[in-house]
């Protein structure tokens, strides 16, 4: 026993002098041992996991990033709103419906704000939302699959941008629309925008056991183009505030025309009392065309439906349930403190940051100090809800998260840099420079109640030299910052797919111990799963042929089949038979007009070939499933339109 | 009751764990296998150590023409029948018997594990050498032989890619704590037997 002891006090001191060698070479020296220093604050070794989940949107590409902190790493591109021949999302039969809308089939959008869903104001993990901006539409990514599960399209809305944040028990997922349009749309001369073009604010309820969306309601406010949102958190929880610009109404040159006023406002809704109003009977039901595309995780396909009504609020209708802050300089970013005390409005053409109080709104609407209304709407005076101002913290305020220890973070396009201040003093404290043109940035959790304040990503618009130079088009790029500390450190640049406009992230621990292996087999009721090799089939309807095809290492079943013919619509469904984590198979078959499919174990999808010539046409695994991959291959005799070939399929052996 | 025939009550009860808890369990270690695949022996069954794990060790033997590990072997039916019996046995033996039939019992059972043990290696002879001449593919050993892919009996040893292990579990000790009171039932009913002649 003391020989342990002795043995363990030698390895306790060894390590302790270890340990005290590290720190001396820590403080000693600047940028040498400084640089050594950062790399390992974002080194993750081989085989570790990243301590944070960051899912960044993709801008323009339409698509989800999921990346890992402090590391960087890219693991995954989730599909949402644009199509991704990798995964055939929206190739295959099964995908399409989702990018189905009210103008039809739409393979592409501009994806901006994901949300995580909370429970208590307080991230669960469950979902992420994200809003499409072009065909406006909101988006629902089940975070046990990492998949779309759901998209829903906003009618009588336009440039779907103050959009898609969350309340803080996820009853509702919000969207409003930047543009105002016509509502209903109609023929009209554009000159007429004022006073008749309306902006829609919908609040789209959450299931809070499937997360099913539905639009509950839509606001219907004045002709302002409603930039960003938030809604209110703690005492302040059952309001939302909208940032507005555009209050001069303008529909031409808004550079010049939308930037005239000193102050354009930052709406607050009052949204359970609209809820409440709703409940009642009260709100108009409007004839409406827009899409609910529903993905199935058991039948692995996605349905959409058109909805033909929706139910709208006029805001003078319910008194009360909407006013306006003026807020400088046409704000773009709308952040509400964890606390929900705090509304900071980040008027992007002021030099100041200006942040509004809940309580002293409260208070004013309880004294009726209203300077005006407009459209019915009342005005609050500009005095009585300020609590305060950051004075000349930079140029271009965009957006503010928050650390949970009574600092705020804002980032400042012009300047190209973020600013920490605290809330309360609204004294800066600390600035770092972005490199280049920041837009939003992301603290996990910090835009909710309980932010995790160990990093802050700022998310640049413009990217130059920062890389390898890769032509006139260059990668977009994130950066990483320690904010444990009294002042921020950069730690990391990197590359990002797409546009990363903004981000949500949370613990990995969140997520990382409900992620799927794969998709029982035993609970696959797609209509064309065929669960066992003994079941697969050729079945001809016509001019349309199924194949009930299975994959399982390291063969197709069938891999020969004859009696198909040019010109027949040959849907090929195909079952992953595999019951191991990650091993996926793919196929595609030569000149089919479509994507390659990427089956994971368990999962049933389809894809459609129109064979246009005669001949034996080879299909093979595209993913490298196993040793025997490459012989992972089968054959498709094509006869003629008018040969009289038998449909005969087989496996390992001739077909007679 | 005697002490000693109480300890043979307990000694013939034990082996009923068999029922309760897994005989033996066969771990393949892979680097494609972070979490490795598993497979207990229960006296009655084949079960899975994570699920689908027997689904994916046929998947990996099917390369080099090892057959699928069956639903049921025959043995499924003889041991339980093995194991009721001889707790019928030791039970009578408990309330009837002295310290001579529990030796008895106690070499009963010594053979029938012996047995059971020499059925198992023969089954896994026969599993890791009876390969489908038309495998994907064929190893020999050094001396020109055809490689086998026999798990080991008791221990840890390298097959290719894998390193296999296989060791007695829960259901294994009932059993041998069975066999092991019974021997000290004996010893007992015998010193009290000395100590009373």
């Amino acid at each position: 026993m003391k020989n342990i002891f002795k043995s363990a006090m030698v390895i306790l001191s060894a390590l302790l002098a270890f340990t005290s060698c590290n720190n001396s070479s820590k403080s000693g020296g600047k940028s040498g041992a400084l640089a050594g220093n950062v790399a390992e604050k974002v080194y993750v070794a081989p085989g570790e996991h990243d301590e944070f989940y960051a899912f960044i949107s993709g801008g323009f590409s339409g698509q989800l990033s999921v990346y890992g902190l402090p590391s960087g790493r890219l693991f995954k591109v989730i599909p949402v709103f644009s199509q991704d021949a990798e995964k055939a999302y929206g190739y295959n039969e099964e995908t399409k419906p989702m990018l189905n809308t009210s103008h039809g089939f739409v393979p592409w959008d501009d994806s901006h704000h994901p949300d995580i869903s909370q429970t208590n104001g307080v991230i669960d993990g469950r979902w992420v939302f994200i809003n499409g901006n072009n065909t406006p539409r909101i988006a629902k990514i089940d975070l046990s699959t990492f998949e779309t599960t759901e998209i829903i399209e906003v009618p009588n809305s336009a440039g779907n941008h103050s959009s898609s944040f969350v309340t803080e028990n996820t009853e509702y997922v919000v969207a409003g629309t930047r543009f105002s349009i016509p509502i209903p749309q109609k023929d009209m001369p554009i000159k007429d925008y004022k006073g008749n073009f309306k902006g829609a604010l919908s609040f789209i309820s959450v299931d809070p056991e499937h997360g099913h969306m539905d639009i509950k309601f839509q606001v219907i406010m004045p002709g302002f183009d409603y930039d960003l949102a938030h809604p209110g958190r703690g005492a302040s929880h059952g309001w939302f505030f909208f940032s507005t610009y555009n209050s001069e109404e303008a529909s031409t040159l808004l550079e010049v025309n939308a930037s005239q006023n000193d102050k354009d406002f930052i709406a607050a809704i009052n949204w359970k009392k609209i809820e409440e109003y709703v409940n009642n009977g009260g709100g108009k039901m409007m004839p409406a065309n827009y899409a609910h595309n529903v993905y199935d995780e058991d039948t692995h396909t996605a349905t959409s439906t058109m909805k033909k009504e929706v139910l709208v609020v006029n805001p003078s209708d319910v008194p009360g349930a909407v006013y306006l802050l003026p807020t400088p300089k046409s704000p773009h970013g709308c952040d509400v403190d964890p606390s929900g005390e705090y509304i900071v409005g980040n008027g992007k053409l002021s030099a100041n940051l200006t942040v509004h109080s809940f309580t002293k709104m409260l208070k004013a609407i309880e004294d009726n100090k209203v300077a005006g209304d407009a459209y019915g709407i009342p005005i609050l005076n500009f005095e009585d809800v300020l609590a305060g101002v950051v004075e000349q913290p930079g140029l271009g305020p965009l957006h503010t998260e928050f650390d949970g220890k009574g600092n705020a973070y804002t980032t400042f396009f012009i300047s190209s840099e973020v600013v920490k201040w605290k809330l309360g003093t609204w004294e800066v404290v600390d600035r770092q420079p972005c490199y280049y043109s920041v837009g939003h940035l992301m603290i996990p959790g910090g835009n909710s109640q309980k932010p995790w304040g160990k990093y802050v990503v700022a998310m640049n618009k413009i990217t130059k030299d920062r890389y390898l130079p890769t032509g006139p088009e260059v990668t977009q790029s994130a950066q990483l910052y320690d904010i444990s500390g009294e002042k921020m450190e950069l730690l990391l640049d990197f590359p990002t797919v797409g546009e990363p406009h903004y981000a949500a992230g949370c613990p990995a621990d969140l997520i990382k111990p409900r992620s799927k292996k794969l998709f029982k087999l035993e609970d696959n009721k797609h209509p064309y799963a065929c669960k066992n090799e003994a079941d697969t089939k050729v079945v001809r309807e016509g001019d349309v042929v199924h194949v009930y095809m299975t994959t399982i290492r390291s063969h197709f079943s069938p891999d020969n089949i004859e009696g198909i013919k040019v010109g027949d619509k040959v849907y090929f469904h195909i079952t992953n038979l595999e019951q191991d984590y990650d091993v996926p198979h793919g196929v595609s078959i030569i000149g089919a007009n479509t994507s390659e499919l990427l089956i994971m174990p368990g999962q049933t999808e389809t894809f459609l070939w129109e064979p246009k010539q005669v001949g034996v046409w080879p299909f093979y695994c595209t993913d490298f499933c196993s040793a025997l991959h490459q012989e992972m291959q089968g054959y498709v005799r094509v006869s003629s339109a008018n040969a009289s070939t038998p449909l005969k399929w087989s496996l390992g052996e001739d077909i007679e | 009751m005697k002490r000693s025939n109480i300890v043979m009550l307990v000694a013939s009860i034990l082996p009923l764990g068999l029922f309760l808890f897994p005989l033996w369990k066969i771990t393949l270690e892979a680097p494609q296998y972070p979490t490795p695949l598993g497979m207990y022996i229960h006296i009655n069954d084949f079960s899975d150590v994570h699920p689908h794990d027997i689904k994916n060790i046929n998947l990996m033997n099917h390369y080099v023409g090892m057959k699928y590990i069956p639903e049921a072997i025959p043995e499924f039916k003889i041991f339980p029948i093995a194991i009721i019996a001889s707790t019928v046995i030791g039970l009578l033996i408990a309330f009837k018997g002295n310290y001579k039939w529990f030796l008895g019992w106690f070499i009963l059972m010594i053979i029938m594990c012996s047995a059971g043990l020499y059925d198992f290696y023969l089954w896994e002879h026969d599993y890791g050498h009876d390969l489908d001449p038309k495998a994907i593919m064929k190893f020999t050993n050094p001396d020109g032989s055809v490689m086998g892919f026999q798990p080991p009996l008791f221990g840890s040893k390298d097959i290719l890619n894998f390193r296999a292990h296989s060791y007695p579990q829960l259901g294994a000790l009932f059993l041998g704590l069975g066999i092991a009171f019974s021997f000290v039932a004996h010893l007992i009913g015998k010193k009290a037997k000395n100590s009373t002649a």
